[in-house]
């Protein structure tokens, strides 16, 4: 049976992972390999890295990171942040990433996710998706939620769907960093209108959480930052408290 | 022993190169056929579409060289499928190794089919040292259906073949270079056939 995924992110920036991480037996816990290596030893069922560089020559250092993390680790990683084009794209899978994503280049140049669908397949596109409501209706945003678009969330997935996408990573702004549980509700009617598999992020505090969007938000995929780097919570006791809840799981 | 992977332009090949090394093995990389015929083990990866990278191998000729290998071949994902007669994805004919044709899951299931599945009645020696229920990483569109063949079966809407063996030749549909420490045990057994 198909499990369902739990994934750490790592929000990277010149090279090094970038939220305070409390791992004492880690020798550095700013090197993403390091993490990385821990995370696929400690159960993790894949890794997303987020580069929030904004310099170009911090992009040469993501590819060079990209590659010492594919050397490492044996599950599968996704790369996301400021890619652009399907050369940027090329250079990340090149040097070992199984999958990418893109976010605001997407809204800006959908055409940008057909192209990459065509060239590198469906299977390593992941369109990453932030939104919040304005006025009742779920709007997409860009720049970690900062600026509305006039796009509705469900047309824009199915929409990135039709376009090649092989998966979509939907954050709810609201629900980002409350640590108050998953958009269960927005979720499950996002999984119903599209096809393809959904990765649940924001909001994630304790493992009833994670029950939660698996169960009432129907994801297929449950990303979390914080909560594994402060090892509030544990992977392993997540996923047999998971699997203990009927719920698919790799253990 | 002389290992190479088959790099024809498509495919996260680094990840599998890694995993070797891993092992202990550097393969070398490379689409020359002759270099491919040396070798004592071949792995023929591949992600993306099936035309794309059948139009790919016709026009290096690979076409003709793969079939003809007569030391143990590894086909990957995409690399399992082109070994089959044809694929749904594109109508492209494929190697014809095996004489089944790959088709797409039906629509009771998301596509592609992404993450960790099990694996059961498991045979032969590839899958030496690996247990029933075993979980590998899959990510997919198009399947081959369980046959005479099959050497794994999982389940995803429908049970289809996981893995394939005939003669020589060994096809798994998921990625062993991401399959944590079943998928290294799986290229192990591999290398030691």
């Amino acid at each position: 049976m198909l499990t369902k995924r739990i994934i750490p992110c790592l929000d990277i920036k010149n090279g090094r992972t970038v939220k305070g991480i409390n791992f004492v037996n880690l020798r550095d816990a700013g090197d993403p390999v390091e993490l990385a290596t821990l995370y696929s030893e400690s159960g993790a069922d894949e890794l997303v890295f987020l580069d929030i560089s904004a310099t170009e020559e911090a992009r040469k250092t993501l590819a060079a990171l990209v590659l010492r993390i594919a050397e490492a680790i044996n599950i599968p990683f996704t790369v996301g942040g400021g890619i652009t084009s399907v050369e940027d794209v090329r250079l990340l899978l090149r040097n070992g990433a199984d999958k990418i994503a893109v976010n605001s280049s997407a809204v800006k140049n959908p055409k940008l996710v057909s192209e990459l669908a065509g060239v590198y397949g469906s299977q390593c596109i992941t369109v990453a998706i932030d939104a919040k409501r304005v006025n009742g209706q779920w709007k997409v945003h860009l720049v970690g939620g900062k600026v509305a678009t006039e796009l509705d969330l469900f047309e824009w997935a199915k929409n990135v769907e039709e376009l090649g996408a092989g998966e979509i990573l939907f954050t709810s702004m609201e629900h980002d960093g409350t640590k108050n549980g998953f958009a269960n509700e927005v979720l499950a009617a996002l999984s119903n209108s599209v096809h393809i598999p959904i990765i649940a992020s924001g909001g994630a505090g304790n493992i009833h959480h994670f029950r939660d969007t698996f169960l009432l938000g129907k994801a297929d995929a449950a990303l979390a930052a914080s909560v594994f780097h402060f090892k509030e919570i544990e992977i392993m006791a997540l996923k047999e408290a998971l699997r203990d809840a009927g719920i698919p799981m790799r253990l | 022993m002389k290992v190479v992977i088959i790099d024809y332009g498509t495919g996260n090949i680094q990840s599998l190169q890694f995993a070797l090394k891993r092992l202990g093995v550097e393969a070398v990389l490379t689409t020359e056929a002759n270099e491919i015929r040396k070798a004592d083990k071949v792995f023929f990866p591949g992600v993306g579409a099936a035309g794309s990278a059948m139009d790919k191998l016709r026009l290096s000729g690979l076409d003709k060289v793969i079939p003809a290998l007569t030391q143990p071949v590894l086909g990957i994902c995409l690399g399992m499928q082109l070994l089959c007669a044809a694929s749904e994805e594109g109508n492209t004919t494929g190697l014809g190794i095996f004489s089944e044709n790959v088709i797409r899951f039906p629509s009771t299931v998301k596509v592609p089919q992404m993450g960790w599945n099990t694996l059961h009645r498991l045979k032969g020696r590839l899958f030496q040292g690996i247990p029933e229920n075993e979980f590998m990483y899959l990510v997919h569109s198009y399947y081959v259906p369980h046959c005479e063949s099959a050497t794994a079966l999982t389940q995803y809407g429908v049970e289809y073949a996981a893995a394939i063996k005939k003669n020589n030749f060994y096809g798994v549909q998921f990625h062993p270079e991401k399959s944590a420490k079943a998928g290294a045990q799986l290229l192990d057994n591999f290398l030691r056939l």
